[in-house]
């Protein structure tokens, strides 16, 4: 949507090293710089994290909630890739 | 999927207690309800900067400066959160400010009066911040996904700015005889505003009973204020300051809870629709500072159009 605020963008942030990237929510901006800059300023003012990834809402791509059922149906029925499907004697231990 | 199976899953997944996400069909009315609520509550973050912000340059010292600082920075964070949850459901940012400084918008009537002395800062985070959280704390749970993630993270900043509040009521309460007397003052004029926060009595309120019904809301707006004054009382109490006039507040020993004075409707109705002390001031403040910025976003808009060229020819 076009706006003179500058386009939406994504923000995730790393709350300490070694951690996934976590989406924290929206800012507006013009380009990549003021970008990670507002996303600092509006996500990170108490050292929420060390790290911050941005990236243009328009460039997100999504899978849709009405084939949510379809879509990961795959997986539905594959319980053997579970650890807790398979029977291990008593006797055996760290396993 | 047809119209009427997309509401049968959208009804059950408020029946089930998920939350409602942008991609997710929706009936156009929790569309519009949403809308109207997120965007009068960042509105009023970002009003709400005004009152407060008067104050920063006369603050009584560094630490109450520093500390008024980060509060008025944290309610524009929490503008900008509630502004990009709102327009995740398909509403623009420049519609939405537009709507406000045009006067179509609402925002929380309690920033329409005015900050008269200082005692007025922490009396703000103490009532009217803690208004809020109450309110915020029932909205963390309600079905808008983007709209609740949002409320936690304010109800986490929040209570700084509560507490602040209260620590600055102490030191005015338990001042001087001159310092107790604007604490006392501070109490009386914005109490019966602070009860108007949480919205008209629940048999005249004209869009809670849909929001209850789509767990937008999960209190009404007169449990609210029971559970505020409640809470509030022996805070008053423990500053050794007087009961607001005319606030009507007495313990009711059968209902083991206060009993209090509603506030006065027709003011809330004159404020809501134009007529409150601040009002023409504070939406005044508010265009002139967004056309103040008009030139900052047009020269960012052609300097990021220009780096494009660049990155295009190179």
């Amino acid at each position: 949507m076009k706006d003179s605020q500058g386009p939406l963008w994504e923000v995730f942030i790393q709350k300490k090293s070694g951690q996934p990237f976590v989406h924290a929510g929206n800012i507006h901006a013009f380009d990549k710089e003021m970008a990670l800059q507002n996303a600092r300023d509006t996500y990170t003012r108490r050292m929420e994290g060390v790290a911050i990834w941005v990236v243009m809402s328009s460039n997100i791509v999504s899978s849709s909630p009405e084939e949510q059922g379809s879509f990961f149906d795959p997986a539905n029925d594959k319980i053997f890739r579970h650890p807790t499907f398979y029977q291990v004697p008593d006797a055996i231990k760290h396993m | 999927m047809k119209t009427l199976d997309f509401e049968q899953l959208f009804e059950s997944k408020l029946a089930n207690g998920e939350m409602i996400e942008p991609k997710d069909w929706m009936p156009e009315n929790y569309r519009k309800h949403n809308i109207r609520q997120i965007s009068q509550h960042a509105h009023s973050e970002i009003v709400g900067m005004l009152p407060e912000g008067n104050w920063i340059t006369r603050a009584p010292s560094l630490r109450r400066k520093l500390v008024l600082l980060a509060k008025v920075q944290d309610e524009g964070g929490h503008g900008l959160y509630l502004y990009t949850a709102a327009e995740s459901m398909g509403i623009s940012r420049d519609e939405l400010l537009d709507a406000l400084h045009t006067g179509k918008a609402k925002y929380s009537s309690i920033f329409n009066y005015p900050t008269l002395t200082w005692a007025d800062v922490p009396a703000i985070g103490w009532l009217v911040d803690g208004a809020a959280i109450m309110n915020q704390v029932m909205l963390q749970r309600t079905s808008y996904g983007p709209y609740s993630r949002a409320m936690i993270r304010i109800c986490k900043e929040e209570s700084f700015h509560q507490r602040q509040g209260y620590e600055g009521m102490c030191a005015l309460a338990f001042g001087t005889p001159d310092q107790k007397k604007m604490a006392q003052d501070a109490l009386n004029r914005f109490w019966f505003p602070t009860l108007m926060m949480f919205g008209p009595p629940d048999k005249e309120s004209p869009n809670s009973e849909n929001a209850l019904k789509w767990r937008i809301k999960r209190e009404t707006n007169d449990e609210l204020r029971q559970k505020f004054v409640n809470q509030t009382v022996p805070q008053i109490d423990y500053l050794g300051l007087d009961y607001p006039t005319n606030s009507g507040i007495k313990w009711n020993e059968a209902k083991q809870e206060y009993d209090f004075n509603e506030p006065d409707w027709v003011e809330f109705k004159n404020v809501i629709s134009g007529n409150g002390p601040c009002n023409k001031e504070r939406i005044e403040a508010r265009v002139k500072a967004h056309n103040n910025g008009a030139w900052v976003r047009a020269a960012a808009a052609a300097y990021a159009e220009k780096q494009k060229q660049k990155s295009v020819a190179a």
